[in-house]
């Protein structure tokens, strides 16, 4: 039973590493909405004020993952997989650090199981 | 007969001041059409050199520009119009192979709608005036308009030339000047664009740079020189836009997406008549752009005394549309814009199945014979409950969510039981209850007895999370302005104070 928020392929967490030896600690915002939305948005720590009410989901490779709290209401029973594709898939036209190096992140998911989400209820309250 | 695809340049550049410059970097990534995987030109890389030398061209070109007359500013809109509508088959058929869209949207709606808007300020702002107010005998009061300076606009990708248009043609009609970058992933058009207009446009009033987002987008969103920015994407980009403007004490404007309801009321079948016929239209309008819209009517709700019927003949439409060819004009839908973004179409499509929807018809990527390595998707219906990710996150594809509801006060619990307000729509013959109704739902347009109509003179924006400010109608100009008050006394005596 795997019941993290989110976790990160070994792909994605390679890009990640490689991030970090050039920016620094990172951090990672779900978006949500139009476009380049639901994918995890990574910024060098500092660069994004996270919203004070949002919600952290996890750590990847160190680096903390937040949601909007009200995006977060419908993520409670899935389990965000991030992943990364190169640049020739296309271009993010946000401002998330990985695109200047040709990746960009992506948010995949898994709903959890009815028995997975109990467990979940029981560690969220 | 489809339309052939053209040859393009192989290399674009950047719009610099009137000029077309190489990026500093001298680097290019290829642009490929995800209508057939191929590649269409190559377009600069650019970095935050790039990004000051249009933001100083901006400066220089501003320094007469804003004291052109609103004659001239207008007469500089027409001539815009005019040329982009000389070449509105051109423009259509590579707007067509940059985003994929379907070439009877191109021809019909996107590059018609440039051309309006472009007209459109060029009229309002000769029939706009400032106002006068007699405070007391002796004082009056004048509010005149000056525009901003050099403005940022960072626009996306699903509808390029016009979210181009949207933000150029107020930004310049109010006498500012402007840095563009378009979405990296269709650029192409815009680029077309800028060579059919370049000669009525006096140098460096209009300024495009190409690239990522990355770092040239913050370095244009924190440039000191930049007096205001005008951002459409996602919340996270929008929510950053904002955090940057405070560095510079100025104003954002962001367009951030929705997740619009449709809502159909059961009078809608009390006759089989056009007007029926106009509701089933109306909602298979989710597969309109390839559902690539901010307003896509992607959850529709459904009164259920009607949902059966009404969805037997819905469903009849849907299988009618074509996909194949997106340069034929008989073709209904195109390609999605990307491959990432039709694999996240189908991983949302995933997440439906798991949580439980029930798929009503497509459900997978459309095999497309003729161009196997473009990206397809087929038109797709899931029936849910709202709480479902499905009916709550935007897909930007051609997923719809139904669900259904029993009387006006389920239909609007549901309709405003999402983080967005961007676009609605009502359908009803009850003339009553489309008053009431329109008037309690959260959003910046309600639709009533129509949808996707994009008319220049009727305000476009989002309550909620959809974001802040709104785009079209002459209201805009005041988002590209100051507003100096001139406070005159016309009384020869002290006030009496010192």
């Amino acid at each position: 039973m795997d019941l993290r928020r989110v976790i990160v392929t070994e792909e994605a967490s390679k890009i990640i590493e490689m991030l970090k030896k050039e920016h620094g600690d990172l951090v990672f915002n779900q978006s949500g909405g139009c476009c380049d939305g639901t994918a995890p948005m990574c910024y060098e720590k500092g660069d994004f004020y996270v919203p004070s009410r949002n919600v952290k989901l996890g750590e990847l490779c160190d680096c903390e993952f937040f949601i909007d709290k009200d995006q977060f209401e419908y993520f409670r029973h899935s389990q965000i997989i991030v992943d990364v594709k190169k640049e020739d898939a296309a271009f993010g036209n946000s401002f998330s650090v990985e695109i200047d190096h040709g990746y960009q992140f992506i948010s995949k998911s898994r709903i959890f199981t009815d028995e997975e989400y109990l467990e979940l209820k029981k560690s969220d309250s | 007969m489809a339309y052939t695809k053209p040859k393009f340049k192989e290399q674009y550049e950047n719009f610099i001041g009137g000029e077309w410059i190489p990026p500093a970097s001298a680097e290019y990534f290829d642009n490929i059409s995800p209508v057939d995987g191929e590649v269409l030109t190559r377009i600069p890389r650019s970095n935050e050199a790039d990004v000051d030398a249009a933001v100083a061209a901006g400066v220089l070109a501003f320094e007469s520009f804003k004291n052109t007359s609103i004659v001239e500013r207008s007469t500089l809109l027409n001539k815009i119009a005019d040329a982009i509508e000389a070449n509105l088959e051109q423009l259509a058929i590579a707007e067509t192979l940059d985003n994929g869209k379907a070439i009877r949207e191109t021809l019909a709606a996107d590059v018609p709608l440039v051309v309006d808007h472009f007209r459109y300020f060029a009229s309002v702002i000769r029939a706009e005036t400032g106002t006068v107010a007699d405070l007391d005998g002796d004082t009056v009061s004048q509010e005149v308009y000056e525009p901003l300076g050099v403005v940022a606009q960072i626009i996306p990708w699903n509808f390029p030339l016009l979210m181009a248009a949207w933000k150029i043609a107020p930004a310049i009609a109010a006498g500012n000047c402007v840095v563009l970058k378009p979405a990296s992933a269709t650029p192409m058009a815009i680029l077309i664009m800028m060579e059919e207009i370049q000669a009525v446009l006096p140098k460096g009033v209009i300024n495009i740079i190409n690239g990522a987002g990355g770092k040239i987008g913050k370095h244009l969103a924190t440039h000191p020189d930049i007096k205001k920015v005008g951002f459409t994407g996602e919340t996270t980009t929008g929510q950053l836009i904002m955090q940057y403007a405070t560095e510079n004490i100025i104003p954002s404007t962001l367009e951030l997406g929705g997740k619009s309801p449709n809502i159909f009321m059961e009078s809608i079948m009390d006759k089989d008549d056009e007007f029926f016929d106009k509701a089933i239209e109306g909602l298979v309008l989710f597969a309109f752009n390839s559902g690539e819209v901010c307003t896509c009517p992607s959850r529709a709700l459904i009164q259920e005394s009607i949902y059966e019927p009404f969805m037997a003949r819905v469903l009849e439409r849907v299988k009618a549309i074509s996909q194949e060819n997106p340069l034929d004009p008989a073709t209904k839908m195109g390609a999605q814009a990307s491959k990432n973004q039709k694999e996240k179409i189908l991983e949302y499509i995933k997440i439906g199945k798991e949580e439980g929807a029930e798929c009503l018809i497509g459900g997978a990527e459309y095999k497309n014979e003729t161009f196997p390595n473009g990206n397809y998707i087929q038109p797709t219906i899931f029936k849910g409950h709202n709480k479902m990710r499905i009916f709550q996150e935007e897909i930007f594809g051609p997923v719809l969510a139904v669900t259904t509801f029993k009387d006006e006060a389920e239909a609007l619990e549901i309709a405003n039981d999402t983080i967005y307000g961007l676009g609605s729509g009502v359908w009803s013959r009850d003339a009553h209850q489309l008053h009431n109704f329109s008037r309690k739902i959260q959003a910046g347009r309600v639709w009533v007895n129509c949808y996707h109509l994009y008319p220049s003179h009727a305000s476009f924006g989002g309550y909620k999370k959809s974001g802040i400010g709104r785009e079209t109608h002459m209201m805009m100009l005041n988002s590209y302005r100051h507003t100096k008050n001139i406070l005159t006394s016309y009384n020869k005596n002290a006030l009496g104070f010192f």
